[in-house]
């Protein structure tokens, strides 16, 4: 009995912290369950940004804990694709960060223009937003016609949006002024219908993207690209998921293809820093090495 | 005249100081941080809201300025950057900016929190995690309510609260917002926050 009481007494001093660990624990199992159930791997995401929305889906669900979930996960498929919709990032928007766009346009048309065939993988492309900006800009450089861009990401909710390509009316000023910033050559206008307060992107733009199904962290790679985008997916990642993550885009790439990360991310502190070259650093813009 | 650190608080060894600030910021720091002595013995993460059009060359501006007026290193929180004592890292705008277990930051571009991106909840919230009762908290000047429960979840687990006296503050929402969500350890003025951080941290030397 005393030790059962000296151990009480020692849970009770040592309560602020048990319960931080308690749902730090929580955590590694529910994403051990997930693993295990559904084959996505969050393990090696940044813990403080996953738990910020794991404890988003919980106040979502109306569930107390986060050992509560994990039956659900388990058993429950259709939670699981809204835990999973919670899980990924989505906030984008069309010319976001208008400067890369007018670097892409000045530095890397000109190389792209010497192929005969185009193929670009925009990874992590949420709700399309970017993959239509970038058909636009190929348009108004007269490539898209030879394009083929992939637009992929591992949740289908927003791949339905992109597919979809019907955006709010209210945003289309702020994009309409990205779309300026980045050196639109013709109006934005041009390039969407205003119907019910929603603009749809037009079908011209649409026939050269194909949306699909891709996980970063356990797919391969599918087609050897000329341009490989993906910003702001690497800020939610470890350093060796993120090592593993730029392996596959350097093993995607054709000699001399084209990378274009996020504002925050870089290269610099990654294994695969000597397999490319910087052509724009503040827009982070690289090129793959050619040691032929 | 300052009363001394509550003894249960006064051993605490803190490791980091996170300030919240926003309308008014800018002269409140470049008050502020000039006073703190040159060897503080924290790391000092210092998060300014920015207006929407702030460009991001602004960052560099903030970071070129406070640099100009303390001999702390000052720079931007890079992302996956480990977190050392005796430095002062300015949150950059456009992305939350996250403190990981392991001490070093993380952004992330989820929508922004009270209207706010970064948002002072968000980082106080994840910092209270990692440094629980070794964290201080400090919220200023400022027109809106970010940071209030940030500033709470600090005070919950173990860490001790500070906030800009609103009578001092060129704006009194947000040090007042603060007030009102919890039991603050300290109401000061600027000087008297200044004085209470040496106090605080005498005799503790800059360790990684």
């Amino acid at each position: 009995m005393p030790i059962t009481n000296a151990k009480k007494q020692q849970n009770k001093s040592d309560k602020r912290n048990s319960k931080e660990d308690l749902v730090d624990f929580e955590i590694s199992l529910l994403l051990k369950a997930v693993l295990f159930c559904y084959d996505y791997d969050f393990r090696h995401y940044s813990r403080a940004s996953l738990t910020r929305r794991i404890f988003n889906c919980l106040e979502k669900s109306q569930i107390d804990t986060i050992a509560e979930m994990i039956p659900k996960i388990i058993y429950d498929a259709d939670f699981f694709e809204l835990f999973l919709k919670e899980m990924s990032i989505t906030v984008t928007e069309m010319f976001r960060d208008p400067l890369v766009f007018k670097t892409l346009r000045n530095q890397v048309v000109t190389q792209l223009k010497t192929y005969s065939r185009i193929n670009i993988w925009h990874a992590g492309c949420a709700t399309g937003e970017e993959a239509y900006s970038l058909a636009i800009l190929l348009h108004e450089e007269g490539l898209l016609s030879r394009c083929q861009i992939y637009a992929t990401d591992f949740n289908n909710h927003s791949l339905s949006i992109a597919e979809h390509g019907i955006y709010k009316a209210e945003k289309i000023a702020g994009y309409t002024r990205n779309y300026i910033s980045a050196g639109g050559k013709a109006s934005f206008a041009d390039y969407y219908q205003a119907k019910h307060g929603n603009a749809k992107m037009k079908n011209e733009l649409k026939q050269h993207i194909t949306f699909a199904h891709h996980n970063l962290i356990k797919d391969q790679c599918f087609a050897q690209m000329h341009l490989i985008i993906c910003r702001n997916v690497l800020i939610y990642f470890d350093r060796k998921l993120q090592d593993q993550v730029l392996s596959l885009f350097k093993q995607s790439l054709h000699h001399r293809g084209y990378l274009v990360l996020g504002d925050k991310e870089s290269l610099e502190f990654s294994n695969q820093k000597d397999n490319f070259t910087s052509i724009a650093k503040n827009q982070r813009i690289y090129q793959k090495a050619c040691y032929d | 005249m300052i009363d001394a650190p509550e003894s249960n608080k006064s051993n605490h060894n803190y490791q980091a100081l996170v300030i919240g600030v926003s309308a008014g910021g800018f002269n409140a720091l470049c008050h502020l941080l000039p006073l703190l002595p040159d060897n503080f013995p924290l790391a000092i993460v210092v998060l300014q809201h920015r207006g929407e059009n702030f460009d991001v060359n602004d960052d560099d501006f903030l970071v070129t300025y406070l640099q100009r007026l303390c001999i702390m290193p000052v720079h931007e929180a890079k992302q996956r950057e480990s977190i050392e004592a005796g430095r002062i890292y300015i949150a950059p705008a456009k992305y939350h900016l996250l403190i990981e277990k392991e001490r070093l930051f993380s952004l992330s571009l989820e929508p922004p929190i009270n209207f706010s991106i970064p948002s002072i909840d968000v980082l106080f919230n994840s910092a209270s995690r990692c440094y629980k009762n070794q964290l201080i908290g400090l919220i200023l000047t400022g027109a809106n309510s970010d940071g209030s429960l940030g500033l709470k979840a600090i005070h919950d687990n173990g860490g001790l609260t500070l906030v800009q006296s609103p009578d001092t503050a060129e704006v009194a929402t947000m040090p007042q917002a603060a007030i009102n969500a919890h039991k603050v350890d300290y109401v000061l003025s600027l000087n008297d926050i200044a004085i209470f951080l040496q106090e605080l941290t005498l005799g503790e030397k800059v360790n990684d």
